[in-house]
C-alpha cells in the first residue's frame, strides 16, 4: 500500500473574498481579489508558482470553459494550468493536484484556485445539472429536494420522530448562524433563532429557507510548496497536507438496492481512506475542528455519522449536546460553513481549507478556537444517490 | 371465430366537479346550468391521448402474451404528433416486437370503431392474427361551452384475435356521408359547431337509422334481439329514442357516463363497450355504434369466456380510483387555455433539446421502462448498462431486457420540492424501489405531498416529462403513482 501524501506538502499561503451576492464584480475581478491576498500570504513573486488548477462547476454562467480564465485574468505566462470540474468536490480537487505536483517533485510551488459566479442567473438556487440522456428521465429536482429525501429515509430507518429531527437539523443551522455572525468574510451574518428555523417556509420538504444554503459569489486560493522551501520562507508552524481523498459513487446507490438512502456511501470511503492516509486511529478524539458540506442542515447531520464521528443512529444526540458548536469538542462550520459564508461551487472546498489554515495559525480573530492541531474539511459533490466526497485533513507539522 | 379477446379503459384520476366550472363561466354562459350535474375526467398536467392509450392497452394487456401482437391500430383526434407515428410511440412503450404493423386512425369521432372494424377485417382476411386497437382522445374545449361540460378525457383499448374470445364479431355496416355538425380545421384548438336541433333531426336520426337498418338486413335480425345498446352521445335522449324506434327496451340502453366521466370522444364507442362487457353474461347480443361523419354499427355476441377475462385494471377500478379537483382554474392551466407566469426556471429546462439520435438510441429504456436483468447474479438494474451495478457482481455484457413497467414497486425515500419548476408544484418525486429488485429515482404524479408516504406501494405509469412549446415537441417518461 503507498504510504500517500502525509507532510509531504505544506501550505505557504492563502486567500479568499468575502462570499455573498456579489452584483458588482464577475468572475475575474473575484479570482484577482482571492490571489492578491494568497501571494502577499505567501510571501513571494508570482513568477515562482510553476503550475496552477482552476476549479469552477458551472461554467456556463459567467466563468467560461478550460483553465484560461484563470491564465488570462491573472496573466500567467508559459506555465501549465489545469480546470477541474467535479461538482462540489471541484476546489478539493483542484487542491489535489496542486499538492500532487509538489509531492511528486514536478514542480516546487503551485496554486489552486476556485471560483463561482452564480448571481447571473436570474434565479435562487442552482440551475439543473445534467445531459441529454439525463434529462430525459431524471426528475426535474432541485439541490434540496434531493438532499431533503436523506431526512425521510435517515426518519424511516431510525424510527425518530420527524419533530426530533426537524429540531436536530434546525439546531445544525442555528449553529452555524451563530458562527457566521462573527465571519467578516460571510455572506449570511444575523443570528437565528430554533423556532424561525423551525418555521421558516418551506423549500422541499423536511427542508425549510434555513435548512438550505446560499447560492454566492466568491473565490479562494491555496499556495503550496515543499516543506523545506516553507522553512525557508519563514514558516511557522508548517501546516501540512495529512491527507486527500476522493471517493465517487459506483452506481450502487442509483440502482442496487443495498442502499437505503439514509446515509452517504462515498463520505465514507473518503473519510476512512483518509484517516488511513493520516494515521489517525480514532477521528472523534483526534480531529480539533471540521469544515464540511452542508449544502443542507440535513447533509451535514448524516456526514457526522458517515465522517465516523458520530456512531450510526447518533447525530441528533452529539448535535443536541452541542458537541459540534463552537464550544463543543469538535467545532464544526466554525467560519459559517455553506450555510452562512455561501457556497460558491467552485470555491467552497478552498474556502473550507482556508478556514482550518487560519485557525491552525491562530488568525480567525473573534472566532478563533482555542490551539486546534488537526482540522478536517469535507464536500459532496452532486447528490445523495450519485455524488463525488472529497475529505482533506491539514495540520501542523509535529 | 373472431372478436374481442380482452379490453381496457383507462380514466385520468381526475375528476372536475362540473359546479366548478358553472362557478367560474355562470357569468357569460349561464345556459350551461342544466348539463353541470356530476364530474368529468380530466387530464393531468401530464397526460395526453398517447399517455391514456398506453394506460389503457396496458389494462388490456395485463397478464397476455405481448410477442403474439402484430398490429396496433390507434384511433384519436387528439394525438401529440401531426407527423410521427403515435401508434409507433405506444407500441414502443408497451415494449411489443419490432416487427408489427402500426398505423393511427383520425380525423373523426368515428375512428375507435372504424379501427375496430379494420382490426376485424384483417384477422377474418388471414393476414394477421391479434391486432391492438387503442382509442383515446384528450379534449381541448373553449371556456365557457357546452363542450366543456360535457366532453372528458379517457381511452379505451381492444385486443382482437380468434383464440379464446369474449365477444364474438357477428358482422359490421358503416355509411359514409360528410355531415358536419363539427369540425376541426388543421391549425385550430378547437371545434367550429352548428346548431343542435339540426345536429340531431339531420344527423343521429336519419344516419344512424340508415346504418343500422342496413346491419339488421346484413345478418338477419331485429331489434328485439339486441341485448344491449352501446350508442355515445352527448344527448341520452337521442340514444333512447332511437332504441325505441327500433324495439329495444330502455333498460338495455347503455349509459352515456356523462355523470361520471363526459363523452371521451374516439375512446367512448369503446369505454361503453368496456363498461357492459365487464358485466355481461355469455350470449348477449350487443350492437356497437360509432359516429361521426357516418356511422359504423358492429354486432358482437359474449361467448362463455367472458366470465374468464382479467383486465389489469377493470372499468369499475378506474372509475372509483378518483380524486376530485374543485379548481376549474388548474383545468384551465393543465390544458393550456391561460398564460401562467412560470418562472425562468421553467425557461432554462428548455435551453438544449431533445437530442432525437440519444432518444432512439435509448428508446427502450425511456419509451418502454426497459431495463436489465445481470445473467451472472439475476440482479435487475435501471438502467441497463453494459457493466452489472451489483458490487458483488459486475460481471460485464450479462444484461437481459427486464421490464420495470409492471413491477410492483414502493417508496424509498421522497420529498415535495418548492424550488424546482413543476406545473402542479410542488414537485413531488423520490426513489422509487422495485419489490423483486432494481430502482429508480422517480416523480410522483396523480397525488398530493400530503397523501405520500415512506413505505406506500406505487406503480409506474407512462406521462408527458416535458412539453417543449419552443420545438413544439414532448418528452415522456415513466413515474410513480400510488397504487389504490
Amino acid at each position: 500500500m503507498a504510504i500517500g501524501i502525509k507532510d509531504k506538502v505544506a501550505i505557504i499561503g492563502m486567500g479568499c473574498t468575502k462570499f455573498g451576492e456579489r452584483w458588482d464584480v464577475g468572475a475575474e475581478e473575484l479570482m484577482v481579489e482571492a490571489f492578491e491576498e494568497c501571494l502577499a500570504d505567501a510571501g513571494i513573486e508570482r513568477d515562482r508558482i510553476e503550475a496552477a488548477w482552476l476549479s469552477t462547476c458551472l461554467e456556463e454562467i459567467n466563468v467560461g470553459k478550460a483553465a484560461l480564465p484563470l491564465s488570462l485574468t491573472l496573466r500567467l505566462a508559459d506555465i501549465p494550468i489545469t480546470r477541474v470540474e467535479n461538482y462540489c468536490a471541484s476546489g478539493t480537487d483542484a487542491f489535489r493536484g496542486a499538492v500532487y505536483a509538489v509531492a511528486s517533485g514536478a514542480c516546487d510551488i503551485s496554486l489552486a484556485l476556485g471560483v463561482e459566479k452564480l448571481k447571473d442567473t436570474g434565479f435562487g438556487g442552482l440551475p439543473e445539472f445534467g445531459d441529454p440522456l439525463a434529462f430525459q428521465w431524471w426528475p426535474n429536482g432541485s439541490a434540496p429536494g434531493y438532499f431533503a429525501q436523506l431526512a425521510s429515509a435517515y426518519q424511516a430507518k431510525f424510527n425518530v420522530d420527524p419533530k426530533d429531527l426537524k429540531r436536530a437539523i434546525a439546531h445544525v443551522s442555528v449553529k452555524s448562524h451563530d458562527n457566521g455572525f462573527f465571519n467578516p468574510k460571510a455572506h449570511l451574518r444575523k443570528k437565528v433563532t430554533e423556532e424561525e428555523v423551525i418555521n421558516a417556509p418551506m423549500v422541499a420538504k423536511p427542508l425549510g429557507l434555513f435548512d438550505c444554503c446560499g447560492v454566492s459569489d466568491g473565490a479562494a486560493a491555496a499556495i503550496v510548496s515543499t516543506p523545506e522551501i516553507a522553512k525557508s520562507l519563514g514558516k511557522m508552524p508548517l501546516i501540512t497536507v495529512k491527507a486527500l481523498q476522493l471517493a465517487l459513487s459506483s452506481g450502487i446507490e442509483m440502482g442496487h438496492n443495498s442502499w437505503d438512502g439514509s446515509y452517504v456511501i462515498t463520505t465514507r470511503a473518503a473519510s476512512k481512506s483518509a484517516y488511513e492516509e493520516a494515521g489517525i486511529r480514532n477521528p472523534r478524539e483526534e480531529i480539533n475542528m471540521m469544515e464540511v458540506h452542508d449544502c443542507f442542515s440535513i447533509t451535514e447531520l448524516v456526514t457526522m455519522e458517515d465522517l465516523h464521528i458520530s456512531p450510526e443512529g447518533g447525530a441528533i444526540k452529539d448535535i443536541m449536546d452541542g458537541f459540534f458548536d463552537a464550544n463543543g469538542k469538535i467545532p464544526c462550520q466554525i467560519d459559517g460553513g455553506l450555510k452562512c459564508f455561501g457556497h460558491p461551487i467552485g470555491a467552497s472546498g478552498i474556502r473550507m481549507l482556508y478556514e482550518v489554515y487560519l485557525q491552525l495559525l491562530g488568525r480567525a480573530d473573534k472566532r478563533q478556537l482555542r490551539n486546534p492541531r488537526l482540522g478536517l474539511t469535507h464536500n459532496l459533490g452532486g447528490l445523495p444517490h450519485r455524488n463525488v466526497a472529497s475529505v482533506a485533513i491539514i495540520g501542523k507539522k509535529e | 371465430m373472431v372478436g374481442i379477446v380482452s379490453y381496457g379503459v383507462y380514466l385520468p384520476r381526475l375528476r372536475l366537479n362540473r359546479k366548478s366550472i358553472f362557478t367560474a363561466n355562470s357569468w357569460m354562459s349561464p345556459g350551461v346550468h342544466n348539463l353541470s350535474k356530476g364530474e368529468r375526467t380530466m387530464c393531468n398536467w401530464d397526460e395526453d391521448a398517447l399517455t391514456m392509450a398506453v394506460e389503457a392497452s396496458r389494462n388490456c394487456t395485463f397478464g397476455l402474451d405481448k410477442k403474439e401482437i402484430d398490429a396496433v391500430y390507434l384511433a384519436s383526434t387528439s394525438l401529440p404528433f401531426q407527423d410521427r407515428q403515435n401508434a409507433g410511440i405506444l407500441a414502443t412503450a408497451l415494449n411489443l416486437k419490432a416487427n408489427i404493423a402500426t398505423a393511427d386512425l383520425t380525423s373523426s369521432q368515428r375512428a375507435g370503431t372504424s379501427a375496430f372494424i379494420t382490426g376485424l377485417h384483417a384477422i377474418k382476411g388471414g393476414d394477421l392474427s391479434d391486432i391492438l386497437i387503442a382509442a383515446s382522445d384528450h379534449r381541448i374545449t373553449r371556456i365557457g361551452s357546452s363542450q366543456e361540460m360535457l366532453f372528458g378525457d379517457g381511452a379505451a383499448a381492444l385486443l382482437l384475435g380468434s383464440n379464446n374470445v369474449i365477444a364474438e364479431y357477428k358482422g359490421s355496416y358503416s355509411i359514409s356521408d360528410d355531415f358536419v355538425d363539427h369540425y376541426r380545421g388543421q391549425n385550430s384548438r378547437f371545434d367550429y359547431r352548428w346548431e343542435e336541433r339540426w345536429i340531431r333531426d339531420e344527423g343521429y336520426n336519419k344516419v344512424v337509422t340508415q346504418t343500422i337498418n342496413g346491419l339488421f338486413e346484413k345478418v338477419g335480425i331485429t331489434g328485439g334481439d339486441i341485448d344491449r345498446f352501446v350508442m355515445p352521445c352527448v344527448f341520452n335522449k337521442i340514444s333512447s329514442g332511437l332504441a325505441k324506434k327500433f324495439g329495444i327496451d330502455q333498460e338495455k340502453v347503455c349509459d352515456n357516463m356523462h355523470l361520471v366521466s363526459g363523452e371521451t370522444g374516439t375512446a367512448h364507442s369503446l369505454m361503453m363497450l368496456a363498461s357492459i362487457l365487464e358485466k355481461a353474461k355469455p350470449g348477449e347480443k350487443i350492437l356497437l355504434i360509432g359516429y361521426g361523419q357516418g356511422c359504423d354499427v358492429i354486432l358482437l355476441e359474449t361467448t362463455g369466456s367472458i366470465k374468464d377475462v382479467k383486465a389489469g385494471e377493470n372499468f369499475r377500478a378506474n372509475l372509483s380510483r378518483r380524486k376530485e379537483e374543485n379548481n376549474y382554474m388548474k383545468f384551465l392551466a393543465f390544458n393550456d387555455l391561460v398564460t401562467l407566469d412560470k418562472g425562468i426556471r421553467e425557461e432554462t429546462m428548455h435551453k438544449t433539446s431533445t437530442a432525437l439520435s440519444v432518444m432512439y438510441r435509448k428508446k427502450k429504456m425511456i419509451l418502454g421502462l426497459v431495463g436489465g436483468k445481470c445473467n451472472e447474479c439475476g440482479t435487475p438494474q435501471f438502467p441497463k448498462m453494459d457493466i452489472c451495478v451489483n458490487p458483488e457482481c459486475k460481471a460485464a455484457h450479462t444484461q437481459v431486457d427486464y421490464e420495470f413497467a409492471y413491477q410492483p414497486a414502493k417508496v424509498l425515500s421522497w420529498t415535495s420540492d418548492s424550488l424546482t419548476y413543476a406545473a402542479d408544484p410542488p414537485a413531488l418525486y423520490g426513489m422509487i424501489q422495485f419489490d423483486n429488485g432494481g430502482r429508480i429515482m422517480a416523480d410522483l404524479t396523480d397525488l398530493d405531498q400530503d397523501e405520500v408516504r415512506t413505505g406506500m406501494p406505487v406503480k409506474m405509469v407512462f406521462r408527458i416529462k416535458l412539453v417543449d412549446k419552443q420545438r413544439s415537441f414532448i418528452r415522456y417518461f415513466w413515474k410513480a403513482t400510488p397504487l389504490i
